[in-house]
């Protein structure tokens, strides 16, 4: 893969970089301006569509596509939501964005409000990020007072206010019909879909939820355009005819145990390992790696002879995972524990299911339950079978929840159990050695006759 | 036609509610702003109490049980008395293979409270959290709003001793 250079973090350690002067001296706003003089809402749309942007936040939804969804024919406003809740566990990159340079955000975000017409934007921003929301406040208050933001934009007919919204801790907001309860002021229950937010979302009115990083390239796009954008990343796969691609740069958090975790960027499709070996200084300690998680916890494992995987929207699911996810890569050296790391992600899941699906509710809970069980020493040779099957029927996928951090719960289970059950096994047969083999099933009634069957 | 409702009353004369209701105003006295309000009541008082609940409800014509079902669903929520000083251990993932475990390890030997509890004294409370978005600096923690990264147990310990030496 050709190296190229940063874009998105191309402001990153410049001195003041989150404020506007220091934005301003490198060119920032310009294309605000630019678009806002001699461009239509409808050109932008089409730009963006032709660019192949897909979105960051996880589910990787072409942009262009999900802005032409929202509906024209309803009276009242267009509602743009700015998706700042990150929680995804390994994912840091929209803070580095917001700590770091808070106006090409910003100017990503007006971009995308004007050309989905938007009248009003929320930023709606996790509280653990006190830095970030300093930031982002004070790079709204300079927005207005550079007259970028407001009533009749820079002369223009177009008037936009965008309002920054705080969550309280709960991962379920980050879910886009979530997010759009929690700013209604609510519990953030995740709406049963259709209607789909861009026909009825926030205040009933038709909705965009992006995240900060898609705005971000939606700014880069604008600037140097379509044909740019997909200079960088991978071509769709002509064998594959749902797959359109992955497009343009992208940033990949690095954590765990490797030598230099952090933010970086590279053009979609970078194999992990030359991420691992070429960005993160390989695995610390002259350890070698067990397995990795692709791209937040949510999408599952990666074993340490899948590395060659490409991190683009379309590889990971080759190799069993759920997808690219938010591109937050953890690396698990061989001392980890796969049972510990399991437990560890079972009761993250278990914690924050909102509870409206049963299969969700009680499926993260007794996947915690039987894990807590088998790390006590009381793990049963049945146990695995039975966390895949709570695996195989949770979310979205199989069909049985409403919002996919069910499949996000399901993905560690199969993806752990399935590609290291020697490991698990031996777990079972040592902390448990007369144990592990028989246990009866509970006997049910029989329906027919309502009696124990025999 | 709009229908004009007595305002409620506080409960109690403690100044601060003046600036409870000041946010309240800000939006209007709109049910959405409720979690913005319970943020700065919490952020007042330390915590949410059945009465601050109740007023909070009544001002934003809301019912209590919707205020109470906010207020427990979301996690920075507590309606219990809070320590003085806060220790929030990240249990993420990245945090969790580097070394969480040891942090709350060393918290339990030393202060004799679990994640979740609050030293009888109310001197120091103990929270777990999800990721924290400083995975890089696995294992981090946040000791009354500082965020402190690559932890060792000792260093951990040391400034949880500082902040509790400065403040008195
Ligand atoms: C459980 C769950 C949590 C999510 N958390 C986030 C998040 O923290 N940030 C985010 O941008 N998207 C998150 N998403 C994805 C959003 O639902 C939505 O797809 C995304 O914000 C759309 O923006 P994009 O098209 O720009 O990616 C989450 C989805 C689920 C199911
Ligand atoms: S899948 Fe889980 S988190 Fe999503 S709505 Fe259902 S219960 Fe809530
Ligand atoms: S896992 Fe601890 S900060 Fe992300």
């Amino acid at each position: 893969m050709a190296s190229s250079e940063p874009v998105l973090l191309a402001n990153v350690g410049r001195p003041d970089s989150h404020t506007r002067a220091a934005y301003e001296a490198a060119g920032g706003y310009r294309t605000w301006r630019g678009v806002l003089a001699r461009q239509s809402p409808a050109e932008v749309q089409e730009l963006v569509r032709a660019s192949g942007l897909r979105g960051r936040g996880g589910a990787g939804f072409p942009t262009g596509q999900k802005w032409s969804f929202l509906a024209q024919d309803r009276p009242g406003p267009i509602y743009f939501c700015l998706n700042a809740d990150e929680s995804e566990p390994g994912t840091f990159c929209n803070r580095v964005l917001m700590e770091l340079d808070p106006h090409q955000v910003l100017e990503g975000l007006l971009l995308s409000c004007y050309a989905t017409q938007a009248a009003t934007a929320y930023f709606y921003l996790r509280y653990e990020y006190p830095l970030a929301y300093r930031r982002v406040e004070a790079a709204i208050a300079e927005c207005y007072a550079a007259g970028y933001l407001g009533r009749n934009i820079l002369g223009s007919s177009y008037s936009l206010d965008v309002f920054l919204h705080r969550g309280a801790g709960a991962y379920i907001c980050g879910e886009e019909t979530g997010l759009i309860e929690s700013l209604e002021g609510k519990r953030a229950w995740p709406r049963v879909k259709p209607p789909f937010p861009a026909v009825e979302g926030l205040f009933r009115q038709p909705t965009v939820v992006n995240n900060v990083e898609t705005v971000a390239c939606v700014k880069h796009i604008c600037e140097r355009g379509s044909a740019w954008f997909r200079s960088l990343g991978v071509p769709p796969d002509p064998a594959n005819p749902r797959d359109s691609g992955s497009f343009g740069p992208k940033l990949y958090c690095l954590s765990g145990h490797v030598a230099r975790p952090g933010c970086y960027e590279a053009p979609l499709g970078i194999p992990l390992d030359e991420l691992i070996e070429r960005w993160g200084g390989g695995v610390w300690q002259g350890r070698r790696a067990k397995a990795a998680i692709p791209g937040g916890i949510s999408t599952g494992l990666l074993r340490h002879d899948e590395f060659h995987c490409r991190l683009d929207f379309a590889d990971p699911l080759k190799f069993g995972c759920l997808g690219l996810g938010t591109a937050g890569v953890v690396v698990l050296d061989e001392h980890v524990s796969m049972v510990d790391f399991l437990h560890n992600s079972c009761r993250f899941f278990a914690h924050e299911s909102c509870g409206q699906c049963t299969p969700c509710r009680e499926g993260t809970a007794w996947a915690l339950r039987i894990l807590d069980r088998i790390r006590a020493g009381r793990g049963r040779w049945q146990d695995l079978e039975l966390l895949l099957e709570i695996g195989d029927t949770l979310g979205i996928i199989p069909g049985t929840t409403i919002c996919g951090l069910a499949d996000g719960a399901a993905w560690p289970i199969k993806n752990a159990i399935r590609k290291f059950r020697d490991e698990f096994e031996a777990y079972i047969r040592a902390s448990n050695p007369d144990g592990y083999l028989e246990t009866h099933p509970v006997r049910a009634l029989d329906d027919r006759h309502l009696q124990v069957r025999s | 036609m709009t229908l004009q409702l007595a305002k409620p009353a506080p409960p109690d004369d403690d100044k601060r509610w003046k600036m409870v209701e000041v946010t309240m105003r800000r939006s209007g006295y709109a049910s959405h702003a409720l979690i913005e309000t319970l943020h700065r009541v919490q952020g007042l008082f330390g915590y949410l109490d059945e009465p601050a609940m109740n007023f909070v409800a009544e001002s934003l014509g809301l019912p209590l049980s919707k205020v109470y079902g906010v207020a427990t669903f979301y996690h920075l929520f507590s309606l219990k008395p809070q320590g003085k000083h806060t220790c929030v251990i990240c249990t993420g993932t990245a945090c969790y293979i580097k070394g969480a475990r040891e942090l709350v390890d060393g918290l339990r030997q030393k202060y004799g409270i679990e994640l979740g509890q609050t030293t009888p004294d109310l001197e120091l409370s103990a929270v777990g959290a999800r990721c924290i978005g400083a995975c890089g600096l696995a294992p981090a923690a946040v000791v009354d709003g500082e965020v402190l990264g690559n932890l060792t147990v000792d260093q951990l310990l040391a400034r949880i001793e500082k902040v509790i030496h400065d403040a008195t």
